[in-house]
């Protein structure tokens, strides 16, 4: 935020050099993506892969190939956090700071980055080798602290490790260097577990276990749509990715709806902190996945589909696509698929650029569409009216490879595993302070309690249940119920124990919103920063006994009034732990001595002008004599 | 043609007051319709809604909504001035004043700004406790005729739609993400953009509060004989009633 800071009249010190990159290669580029406009988070991307900034004159060379103006394509370049409009390093290294990377020990790594290339974070090396940045949650929170180097990602990392990789980048070797010297001959699969460990800890019945290849999709294609979706509703699957709608019910209206093009689209931006199950799905059970795509295809008569794959996990775009050719090769997709007359269906891969809202589904069209990630109005709905207008089924990585085995072995013994309203299994991804973290397919109904003995964390003082927009409960809370009616979760259970400090979770989770919020609508971009600053006013002991009662009156400002899902959930952090951790607020709170409210600090507000004037104030400033 | 407007209108009510709709509508148009004010900053009329300032919030069927993009639904109970909905409306524009930097004693825009009337109309009387952020803006006075100064801006994006959908120009334009997300121009500054004095989106009613300025025109209406010295915001559409 540029708050208290001094004016510098919006321009930046270092924006990009405009000669630096020819106007034709910009033209090029466009070209490539068939100068169309919906493709442009795929522009902006292979511009900043290659030249590490976008210019001015590229924004406007860009808006000139695809017929919109510059600040279209500027709302674009400045909505991602992976695009730069000022000019990065040629390798840039991304920390992730989630809250489970911090307590495994960011700090000793980011020390160990920052003093190898002598810069710090934020910051880029003087000669455009480096750009050292924190991100966060990339989704490796079970081999945590981990980060991204260019598109390679390293994983457990120490200050010995951060030292030798760091020192590596700067003798000269490239990234993938780092995960193997002969990178290049290995199978993009090799690549993909050399960089990140899958973890499964236990593997259920439906998903990780072992799975006949595309049976599911042989069945579908003997079977009438309508049948498809039957089988879908029967079986009870509802949405893995958090918020559980009836799966069955949202193909349905797809189906209904009088359309020339339908769309299918896979929500692999996974971006909840502390979730990682659609990362191992994606490289354990990609077949599966493009099987459960192509089979809601076939239900609602979709021939075109569009995998959107989370920027942070870029290390997997060629394990996909490799599937995919594969799958075009063997008539999987295609024309006429398994010899089916009319069953045409193939699938793009559309990479994001860094931004969690784009996980929420109108966003995440918003994206695929070359927009900023801004949820769209409903209604319409998706299924109505969504990509580009056409009706559009939105799932989860999860979901879709559920609905391809639910084909195969039929809606009832879906139905019968789990719990009334909660049918089959669920993959949970475990992390933070946990002796197993990694992923747990297991039927829904387990209580916490049940899930923290198998993943080795009997210790645990506080579980976040679903992330930072789920729950945070205390140890009275364990016996509860991993399901949709009880406490429901898009697969992230993060661990803490006794020694975590509660409110510097929250004010993490907070400044994680603040980040993502899209700014759309007015209480979620102005409110979360407003729960985050009272936050702050907690854990520096500056809160008074009324604050707690603010931050439940904001709270519910935010979630009645919010646009999207984010702004309904952002205060969840807050408000589980006022309801569940009471005296973590009360403790830290005082009555203020005057009945003054401190919400004006004359220090920071000050600041801007002290920088100007280059001196000091002096009614202000209290120690004179320096 | 009001017989076929007939034919396939319904009824709702608005705090119990019954309201005509057709098809395709929402409860903001047919609540102005009726002479029922719903309150709003972002919507203006003529221009596309977008539903981001959040104002408008009302409550149908028990959920909270906008009542500028929400469609109106037969026999359906749309709640509006209650005390807890104008609670919220008052936050709200609380946090639009705390966003910005907005002096109305020095602001040209004052007594015809909406983010200023909006807030004599939801009572905001009382010290806010929101914290001030303070942010820094540039001020652009590049153009010849016109000034922009985005410390005022409230980010309700009429300007965009205005150019856009009006003027068929695309001068403005959102930028950035979150509480950065600001509205910026097509270009450098507002003398690199096609934007003349006489655009739609430049005019007077566009801009709710003082953050597009019209150079050398500054206080031609007295403080006193303004807008909104005449009545409070949405009076217009209230006295439909009558």
């Amino acid at each position: 935020m540029d708050n208290g800071q001094a004016c510098t009249n919006g321009l930046s010190s270092t924006a990009c050099d405009v000669s630096a990159v020819p106007g034709e290669e910009i033209a090029a580029i466009c070209k490539a993506f068939g100068n169309d406009k919906h493709r442009m988070l795929d522009i902006l991307r292979t511009v900043q892969d290659r030249y590490h900034c976008i210019s001015p004159s590229t924004m406007d060379r860009v808006a000139t190939e695809t017929g919109l103006s510059r600040i279209q394509v500027e709302g674009v370049a400045s909505f991602y956090s992976f695009l730069s409009l000022s000019p990065k390093g040629r390798i840039t290294i991304r920390l992730c700071d989630d809250i489970v990377d911090r307590y495994a020990g960011l700090a000793e790594v980011t020390a160990a980055f920052e003093q190898v290339l002598g810069i710090r974070v934020g910051e880029t090396s003087p000669d455009r080798a480096f750009s050292l940045e924190y991100t966060p949650c990339i989704g490796m929170c079970d081999q945590a602290p981990a980060a991204m180097i260019n598109d390679v990602v390293l994983t457990r990392l120490t200050a010995d490790t951060a030292r030798a990789a760091a020192e590596a980048l700067k003798a000269g070797l490239t990234p993938e260097h780092l995960v193997s010297e002969r990178f290049s001959d290995l199978t993009p699969h090799e690549r993909a577990n050399r960089m990140v460990d899958n973890n499964v800890r236990h593997a259920g019945e439906v998903l990780l276990g072992p799975v006949p290849e595309d049976a599911g999709l042989n069945k579908a294609a003997a079977m009438m749509p309508a049948q498809i979706v039957t089988a879908i509703e029967d079986s009870g699957l509802r949405g893995c990715g958090g918020a559980g709608f009836t799966t069955g019910r949202k193909w349905r209206f797809a189906a209904g709806e009088r359309a020339e093009r339908r769309f299918i689209l896979c929500n692999a931006d996974e971006g909840e902190p502390g979730t990682f199950k659609d990362r191992v799905l994606l490289s354990e059970r990609p077949h599966l996945l493009i099987e459960g795509m192509t089979i809601a295809a076939r239900a609602v008569g979709a021939s075109e589909g569009i995998l959107y794959l989370r920027g942070e996990y870029v290390y997997l775009r060629e394990l996909v696509e490799q599937v995919l050719e594969e799958r075009r090769r063997r008539g999987l997709l295609g024309k006429d698929i398994l010899g089916v007359r009319g069953f045409d269906f193939d699938i793009r891969l559309q990479l994001g650029a860094g931004a969690y809202i784009c996980g929420e589904e109108g966003a995440l069209i918003s994206s695929c569409e070359g927009l900023p990630g801004e949820p769209k109005t409903r209604p319409p709905f998706p299924v109505n009216r969504g990509y580009l207008g056409h009706p559009t089924v939105v799932n989860n990585v999860e979901t879709f490879c559920h609905a391809a085995r639910i084909l195969d072995r039929g809606a009832g013994w879906f139905h019968a595993m789990g719990t009334e309203g909660s049918h089959g299994t669920k993959l949970f991804s475990i992390c933070g302070d946990c002796l197993n973290p990694g992923i747990y397919e297991l039927p829904y109904g387990h209580s916490v309690r049940e899930i923290l003995e198998m993943a080795g964390g009997q210790d645990a003082a506080a579980v976040q249940v679903g992330g930072p927009s789920g729950a945070m409960i205390a140890r009275d809370s364990f016996h509860r119920k991993l399901t949709f009616d009880d406490l429901a979760t898009g697969g992230a259970i993060i661990v803490f124990n006794g020694e975590r400090n509660i409110l510097e979770i929250v004010e993490y989770y907070m400044s994680f919103f603040v980040h993502e919020s899209c700014g759309y609508c007015t209480p979620c971009r102005v409110g979360n920063v407003f729960l985050q600053k009272a936050i702050g006013k907690f854990r520096k002991g500056l809160a008074n006994p009324e604050d707690i009662e603010y931050l439940k009156e904001l709270s519910g400002t935010i979630i009645e009034t919010s646009r999207c899902g984010l702004g309904m959930t952002s205060p969840n952090p807050i408000l589980t732990t006022l309801k569940n951790f009471p005296l973590v607020y009360s403790a830290l709170t005082k009555p203020n001595k005057d009945g003054i409210r401190d919400t004006f600090d004359i220090q920071s507000a000050i600041d801007g002008a002290r920088k100007i004037a280059k001196r000091r104030s002096y009614i202000f400033d209290r120690d004179f004599t320096q | 043609m009001s017989g076929t407007k007939k034919e396939t209108g319904f009824t709702f009510t608005i705090d119990g007051i019954e309201v005509t709709a057709y098809a395709g509508q929402t409860v903001m148009e047919a609540a102005d319709e009726a002479g029922v004010y719903i309150p709003r900053l972002c919507d203006h009329e003529g221009l596309r809604h977008q539903g981001s300032c959040r104002v408008c919030t009302v409550k149908a069927g028990g959920r909270s909504v906008a009542a500028c993009t929400q469609p109106a639904a037969p026999g359906q109970a749309v709640e509006n001035e209650t005390p807890h909905l104008n609670k919220m409306r008052r936050d709200l524009v609380e946090m639009l004043f705390h966003e910005g930097n907005h002096l109305c004693p020095i602001c040209e825009a004052s007594g015809n700004c909406e983010l200023q009337a909006m807030a004599y109309r939801l009572d905001m009387t009382e010290t806010t406790r929101f914290p001030y952020l303070e942010p820094c803006r540039a001020l652009d006075a590049s153009h010849p005729d016109i000034a922009l100064d985005t410390n005022r801006c409230i980010s309700c994006g009429r300007c965009i739609r205005a150019s856009e959908d009006v003027d068929g120009k695309g001068v403005f334009g959102y930028v950035g993400r979150g509480i950065h997300r600001r509205v910026a121009v097509n270009g450098e500054n507002l003398a690199d953009t096609d934007a003349q004095v006489t655009d739609h989106a430049i005019s007077s009613e566009v801009c709710p509060v003082g953050c597009i300025i019209r150079k050398r025109v500054g206080f031609v209406t007295p403080i006193g004989e303004r807008e909104f010295d005449k009545g409070l915001i949405g009076h217009e559409i209230e006295e439909r009633r009558k």
